[in-house]
């Protein structure tokens, strides 16, 4: 295979003066690294993290600050791994935060908000926010190619974020994804790899690929950058509310990040005064039965999941070994929050549920965050007066095979009204 | 009997370079313990203060992550090959 890239150059001032970050540090054992494409610490292996100087920060940033920014999740920069302005991925985040009445009234709950991240730009799910982080990272430390391991969202926002600024592409997806998301890969021309075997080994070759070749894997050498990207769903969340932290969010967990960055967005914007703090605010965990290593943990209050062969329609969460799993069990718990799970018929249900009562076409992933909402509803976990927040993170149409023999079919008539009388006969 | 063992890139300069070494014992604990007692330094990296594996290091036998079988206490045989992997890497076999 030949190499498209040229290698990024080495540590030439990778700071590159930046006002908000002073380096990257192990959220094991806390040693210091540079700004650089590594995620993994070479002492313990622990994964790293971005380290802000939050004295700096607090200092420019405010409400007003914040509301003066672009709609996009760029008017939260300062708390972005970011060094200099964004050139990519302009238009990610801000996306609705939508009062959801008919669907609280479902579930018994009076103050329901669904974070629609459905709709965001521009591949239709979360992904589009930590790529955009990603891509304008990788950029700025030289590399000309960008890769990925996906289970399908992740890919398609890689390739389309490669495409507008013409970057190289390879992504690596698991061989038997939904239609709609390798598709979603195909038309914007990157190299798309079809991998014969599950997420977790396409992971795994993915490390071992990034080894060899200097391409940014967003989800790999970049990650502690690109996981960055989710704060922007707990801080729209707050400014949406009227600048409030929820009483209860609900989380789908395929490798524990997402989780875990919500919660670290909500302690970033209080500790910041941006807004106050709510020491009642509960993370729930939402996970497919079929790929619970989380749920089990939780269950079973462990610490520790023991990594699971996934089995589920929720394609995007089949993910056997979250690499912050232990995180995500963590956060959970200092929040005193819980972890539910939901079979596959619970999924479509979910799924059916929040499209005919808020008119959202979630993928299977918004199916079972819906479905685990609803469990927590039910036995009183989440209190009908919480505040309450449900992240759906994917677009339907690229799941529409879940959805096989569960829909009615369309009514067939004659193009004459006598027709339309006979068959539809609306009352 | 001993089993190869891949060492991954960070751990290399405390095994002289090497990317491959052989060591004896009959389970995955025997083969680390002979494995740090050969080359000091390479114990602290591998386990906690307790003397646990570390939780975001990945032992694989023959492939196999060793979580799916009875974790550090799994036993070898003649020619198995075992990989130490960080574990943020993901994969499960």
């Amino acid at each position: 295979m030949s190499n498209p890239s040229v290698p990024p150059p080495p540590s030439s001032d990778p700071e590159g003066g930046s006002l908000y970050l002073r380096g990257l540090k192990c959220r094991e054992c806390g040693r210091i690294y540079d700004l650089l494409p590594v995620h993994v610490c070479d002492f313990c292996f622990g994964p790293l993290e971005v380290d802000y100087k939050y004295e700096t920060i607090r200092a420019g940033l405010s409400r007003e600050s914040i509301e003066r920014g672009p709609k996009s999740l760029w008017r939260y920069k300062a708390l972005l791994p970011i060094v200099g302005e964004p050139t990519a991925g302009l238009h990610a985040g801000m996306t609705p935060l939508v009062r959801a009445e008919r669907l609280g009234k479902v579930l018994g709950l009076k103050n329901l908000y669904i974070k629609n991240d459905t709709v965001n730009h521009p591949t239709l799910s979360f992904k589009d926010r930590v790529v955009a982080v990603a891509i304008n990272r990788a950029r700025e430390l030289g590399f000309k190619t960008v890769a990925c391991a996906s289970t399908g969202n992740l890919a398609n926002s890689v390739s389309a974020h490669a495409a507008s600024i013409g970057m190289n592409c390879f992504v690596f997806i698991p061989h038997d994804l939904e239609a709609g998301k390798i598709l979603g890969n195909l038309v914007y021309k990157p190299t798309v790899v079809s991998v014969r075997g599950n997420y977790d080994d396409v992971n795994r070759l993915c490390s071992e690929i990034g080894a060899e070749y200097p391409w940014a894997f967003v989800n790999i050498n970049i990650r502690p950058y690109y996981a960055e990207g989710s704060k922007s769903l707990a801080f729209e969340t707050a400014e949406q509310l009227g600048w409030k932290i929820p009483d209860q969010v609900v989380v789908p967990i395929a490798s524990g990040s997402l989780l875990t960055k919500i919660w670290k967005g909500f302690q970033e914007f209080a500790n910041l005064g941006i807004v106050k703090e709510n020491p009642l605010l509960k993370v729930n965990g939402a996970q497919a039965s079929g790929c619970s290593p989380v749920f089990q943990a939780f269950q079973a209050g462990r610490t520790q999941f023991v990594p699971v062969k996934p089995k589920t329609i929720a394609k995007s969460l089949a993910i056997g070994n979250p690499a912050d799993g232990y995180y995500a069990l963590d956060v959970v718990g200092r929040s005193k929050g819980q972890v539910e799970a939901a079979t596959d018929p619970e999924i479509v249900e979910g799924m059916v549920l929040l499209a005919e009562t808020e008119g959202i076409f979630a993928e299977t992933a918004g199916g079972v965050t819906v479905a685990c909402l609803k469990k927590l509803a039910q036995k009183k976990a989440i209190r009908p007066d919480d505040v309450t927040v449900a992240y759906i993170t994917g677009n339907g149409l690229k799941t529409m095979e879940a959805l096989t023999g569960f829909l009615p079919e369309p009514v067939g008539i004659d193009p004459t009204l006598t027709s339309f009388r006979k068959i539809v006969n609306p009352s | 009997m001993s089993v190869l063992i891949r060492i991954p890139t960070p751990l290399r300069s405390l095994t002289n370079g090497q990317n491959e070494v052989r060591e004896a014992g009959s389970s995955v604990r025997e083969v680390l313990d002979n494995l740090t007692a050969r080359f000091p330094g390479i114990g602290e990296r591998l386990m906690d203060e307790k003397g646990e594996l570390r939780r975001f290091i990945n032992i694989y036998v023959n492939e196999e992550d060793i979580r799916f079988r009875e974790g550090v206490r799994t036993t070898l045989k003649e020619g198995d090959e075992m990989s130490i992997i960080p574990a943020i890497a993901g994969g499960s076999r």
